[in-house]
């Protein structure tokens, strides 16, 4: 199988890789950038772990060609936190006790985050609805629900 | 397998007419990827589209509105618009999968996916849209019902692939609704799905009408007894039995894990009944 050069944006930096024409932008992410963040948990677009933006969109990166990365800006958990320390919603995830084991934590905090993008002051209901294709098997969802909800005031706030 | 991203329509229907094996459109991927991965298809091309020219527009057309192939569910939800003109379409649209899907997913994919449970297709069905068809010939126009040929399958000769949908412009006093049964609340398969446009004329009477049904047979069915059921009628009691009647004689499902074929005969009425009594309202009906 022949190898395709892409040249992509992740997290603001520019950044040339080699990949697969079968290659997921998730593969492309942990293994050939070394950004472990996003994780595979079912690999079909149903759980929500490897959540990452392309070009603004909230996508699985399961479901993504590494191919079609060319030209596109890509976030990730790893880009959220800023020089002077975590993100909010990373704060507010510590605070509340939003997340056990964390596999899903960083697709989440992603997720979450597009969603404050949109909607600053999401009902409880809106929260659960943008989340649903984030899967979490430990928390019930309550706190991750009480976390974005912390963060979301703490960010109208500032 | 190889990756093509070609600029042009034409460039795409020469790459995949020409590859003597097994291709893939890529649009959204929502689809592809995960047959892909199941190792349900081992494709030696994939074509993605999202550089051709126009694919990723909701341009007004005739009244209307031309949806490009790639344009995502999210993308179509935003656009206040084609909202304001053909909600059941979009909310159908809106159903399918998680937010992340959302950003991806595609109604010319749902549509060329071939499921019959596909959330965006009867809505499409029962709006009359239309679907411009490119390949190695003349670019062709084709009604949205005449693309699925069975579960998988398509109508799409080699080489063949949907560049756009157009939904068509609608007389004032019309509504469309599109409803579906899942067992949840949301990320679900429908187990029956009813979609209804309908115009009304001065004095609340039903003047046209088409009644579509997901989940109920190999393909989502147009069922132009259950239209004729209502068309002259203010949407009644009797008129909506008479619809619900004609929608389960249209159902031809299968029993499996999801619904049984007894379920799904039943609820495809039920569900035809509220959209219909949806698509009244949004008409501007008093129902």
């Amino acid at each position: 199988m022949s190898s395709i050069s892409v040249s992509t944006t992740v997290n603001g930096d520019p950044v040339d890789f080699v990949c697969t024409p079968d290659e997921s932008l998730l593969d492309a992410l942990r293994n050939r950038m070394g950004l472990t963040g996003a994780k595979e948990g079912c690999g079909t677009g149903d759980c929500g772990a490897c959540s990452v933006t392309l070009n603004g969109r909230l996508v699985c990166s399961c479901l993504v060609l590494a191919a079609e990365a060319e030209g596109a800006e890509i976030a990730t958990v790893e880009g959220m936190a800023g020089p002077e320390g975590l993100h909010p919603l990373q704060r507010a995830f510590i605070d509340h006790a939003a997340l056990q084991c964390g596999v899903c934590t960083p697709g989440i905090l992603v997720a979450a985050k597009a969603l404050l993008e949109r909607n600053p002051d999401p009902s409880d209901e809106e929260v659960r609805y943008w989340l649903a294709g984030n899967l979490c098997r430990c928390t019930g969802y309550d706190k991750i629900v009480r976390a974005v909800q912390a963060a979301a005031a703490e960010m109208r706030s500032a | 397998m190889r990756y093509e991203k070609p600029q042009t329509v034409a460039d795409a229907a020469r790459l995949l007419t020409a590859e003597k094996g097994i291709t893939r459109v890529l649009g959204g991927g929502t689809d592809v990827l995960v047959q892909l991965k199941a190792g349900m298809v081992e494709p030696d091309l994939i074509v993605d589209i999202k550089a051709l020219p126009g694919i990723r527009a909701i341009v007004a057309e005739a009244g209307g509105f031309r949806i490009g192939a790639a344009v995502s569910n999210a993308q179509l939800g935003e656009d206040a618009a084609v909202r304001a003109m053909w909600p059941g379409v979009v909310e159908a649209a809106g159903l399918i999968g998680s937010t992340q899907v959302q950003g991806r997913a595609t109604m010319a994919g749902n549509l060329c996916n071939a499921s019959p449970a596909g959330d965006a297709v009867p809505a499409l069905v029962a709006a009359g849209a239309v679907a411009r068809v490119a390949g190695p010939g003349a670019a062709r126009d084709v009604p949205v019902e005449a693309i699925p040929a069975g579960p998988g399958k398509t109508t799409l000769k080699r080489g063949e692939f949907i560049t756009s949908i157009l939904l068509p412009a609608r007389p004032a006093k019309s509504g469309d609704a599109y409803l579906r049964f899942i067992p949840r609340t949301e990320m679900d398969i429908a187990v029956a799905s009813a979609a209804v446009s309908l115009t009304l004329n001065d004095h609340g009477v039903i003047t046209a009408a088409r009644v579509a049904l997901g989940a109920v047979a190999p393909t989502v069915r147009l069922v132009d007894d259950a239209a004729a059921a209502i068309i002259g009628t203010k949407l009644h009691d009797d008129a909506l039995a008479a619809l619900a009647a004609a929608c389960s004689a249209a159902c031809a499902p299968i029993d499996d894990k999801r619904g049984t074929i007894e379920f799904r005969t039943e609820v495809a009425g039920v569900l035809a009944k509220r959209a219909a009594r949806i698509a009244y309202t949004r008409a501007g009906g008093q129902a």
